[in-house]
């Protein structure tokens, strides 16, 4: 069994700000064990929460229940105050979830991958795509398939797609996995950019991410 | 560098249904492109199965007429189901279907582009190498068209059953006989009405009530499959 605790510095939010989701006593059942019980916590809008927890204590799992990918047994979650069922059009819109696998396709080049990925949720031009690939890859990388990238490049033309959505949500599962010190700098530097504009973002790691900026505050699932 | 195309507050710029079909449908046909063996094992599998048939069976014209709808019809259905395996296992591998699922465009459409780009690869070559092979198996010209007309339909309606026992499956990792038993009963009716247009063209009689069956049937699917597919896969995806 696991609970939420709240630990770590980071920013107490205003309880009138604008709450985006809104989880009451989640539970996962993983056989006869609860993987979490009782989960209760609120993600408001300019908030960056960072989900910490030891492997297997159901991280991913809250994550994609968080995205309505699946459910929870028990317990209500709300998306900008109505349950997740009748908001799951606005969801779509709003969110981003770049998962443990984050579909890219490895035949593909890196273009071409986020030319799909991108263009299901904004209209966004291959000159928007090329600039935001270009900060994340070595020249030369953009037209090679996915298979001959490492596991780092792969994992940042996934999170090239932070450059062009237009999600307010971020919902992002290991980001650093694979990633070099640049690369988590860089990824820091876009949570605090996303915060002040107003946007969230819940992160599952094991390292801390940008609480020395103030903006991000974490969570840990605690096995019991 | 570019900034971040919208501010937060605006409601999101989203691309219509049209752009996300197209996309989906140029990002599945690429891949297959890249990957030959993909299609063209099912399509090979066709030609064999059915060149085999003048060898076994003798070279005359009278039964090898008489059985040729038949085989055919058999031999696209077989080469189908074969081609079912790579429609959605990749894509949920990768990660890609969750992607789909959570854009905010309807997930049943971009099923549909998926089906399509199945059928452009799968479906279309056993329709346009049938006329070949009939020749083969001595059929009668005046079938020919029939063949051509009827597999046409039948193969649309082949994929888009298929996809739904495919979606079913997609979560079980060796799903290839629990996919043939869901698939196989629902492919029964097509099987009937197009090997029976094709064998009533060799003794010529009219067709039409046959073709018109499986253009049925293959209108229905597309009004259906989609959905039933998109429904399936959010069930797979849910329980991944």
């Amino acid at each position: 069994m696991a609970v939420f605790s709240r630990c770590g510095p980071g920013k107490i939010s205003d309880p009138a700000s604008l709450m985006l989701i809104e989880a009451n006593g989640l539970t996962v059942y993983r056989g006869d064990d609860a993987l979490f019980s009782d989960l209760s916590f609120a993600l408001h809008a300019g908030e960056i929460v960072r989900l910490e927890g030891s492997n297997g204590s159901g991280k991913t799992t809250l994550l994609r229940i968080l995205c309505g990918l699946a459910e929870a047994d028990e317990g209500e979650l709300k998306w900008g105050g109505k349950p997740l069922r009748r908001a799951m059009e606005s969801l779509r819109e709003q969110i981003l979830f770049i998962g443990h696998k984050p579909g890219i396709n490895s035949e593909l080049t890196p273009l071409e991958n986020l030319q799909l990925l991108a263009k299901l949720e904004t209209r966004c031009s291959t000159q928007n795509i090329e600039a935001a690939l270009t900060q994340l890859l070595p020249p030369g990388r953009l037209d090679l398939p996915c298979r001959v990238l490492s596991a780092g490049q792969k994992r940042r033309v996934a999170l090239a797609r932070l450059l062009l959505t237009p999600a307010k949500v971020w919902m992002l599962d290991e980001p650093l996995t694979a990633l070099d010190a640049t690369g988590r700098g860089w990824l820091e530097e876009q949570l605090v950019k996303h915060a002040l504009k107003g946007g969230s973002a819940v992160v599952t790691s094991h390292q801390p991410l940008a609480e020395s900026s103030g903006v991000a505050r974490t969570f840990r699932l605690v096995q019991r | 560098m570019p900034e971040q195309s919208q501010h937060l507050d605006s409601p999101a710029d989203i691309p219509g249904i049209w752009s996300a079909f197209m996309a989906v449908l140029s990002r599945d046909l690429l891949i297959t492109l890249r990957k030959r063996q993909q299609w063209l094992n099912p399509l090979i599998f066709f030609v064999i199965v059915i060149t085999m048939f003048p060898l076994a069976v003798g070279p005359e014209a009278g039964i090898l007429s008489l059985i040729a709808p038949g085989v055919i019809w058999v031999a696209a259905l077989l080469a189908t189901m074969l081609s079912l395996d790579m429609l959605f296992t990749a894509d949920l591998a990768d990660g890609t279907l969750e992607q789909l699922a959570l854009s905010p465009q309807p997930l049943s459409v971009m099923v549909l582009a998926k089906v399509l780009a199945h059928w452009l690869v799968s479906g279309l070559p056993l329709v346009l190498l049938s006329p070949l092979l009939g020749l083969l198996l001595q059929l009668p010209s005046q079938a020919m068209w029939v063949l051509v007309f009827s597999l046409g339909l039948g193969t649309i309606a082949l994929s888009l059953i298929g996809a739904i026992g495919a979606a079913l499956t997609v979560s079980l990792r060796h799903a290839g006989l629990l996919l043939s038993v869901l698939v196989l009963p629902l492919y029964v009716p097509v099987l009937i009405f197009g090997s029976n247009a094709v064998a009533s063209a060799v003794n010529g009689q009219p067709v039409e009530a046959q073709l018109s069956l499986l253009a049925a049937i293959a209108l229905v699917c597309l009004a259906l499959a989609p959905w039933a597919t998109a429904a399936a896969l959010r069930v797979g995806i849910a329980i991944e």
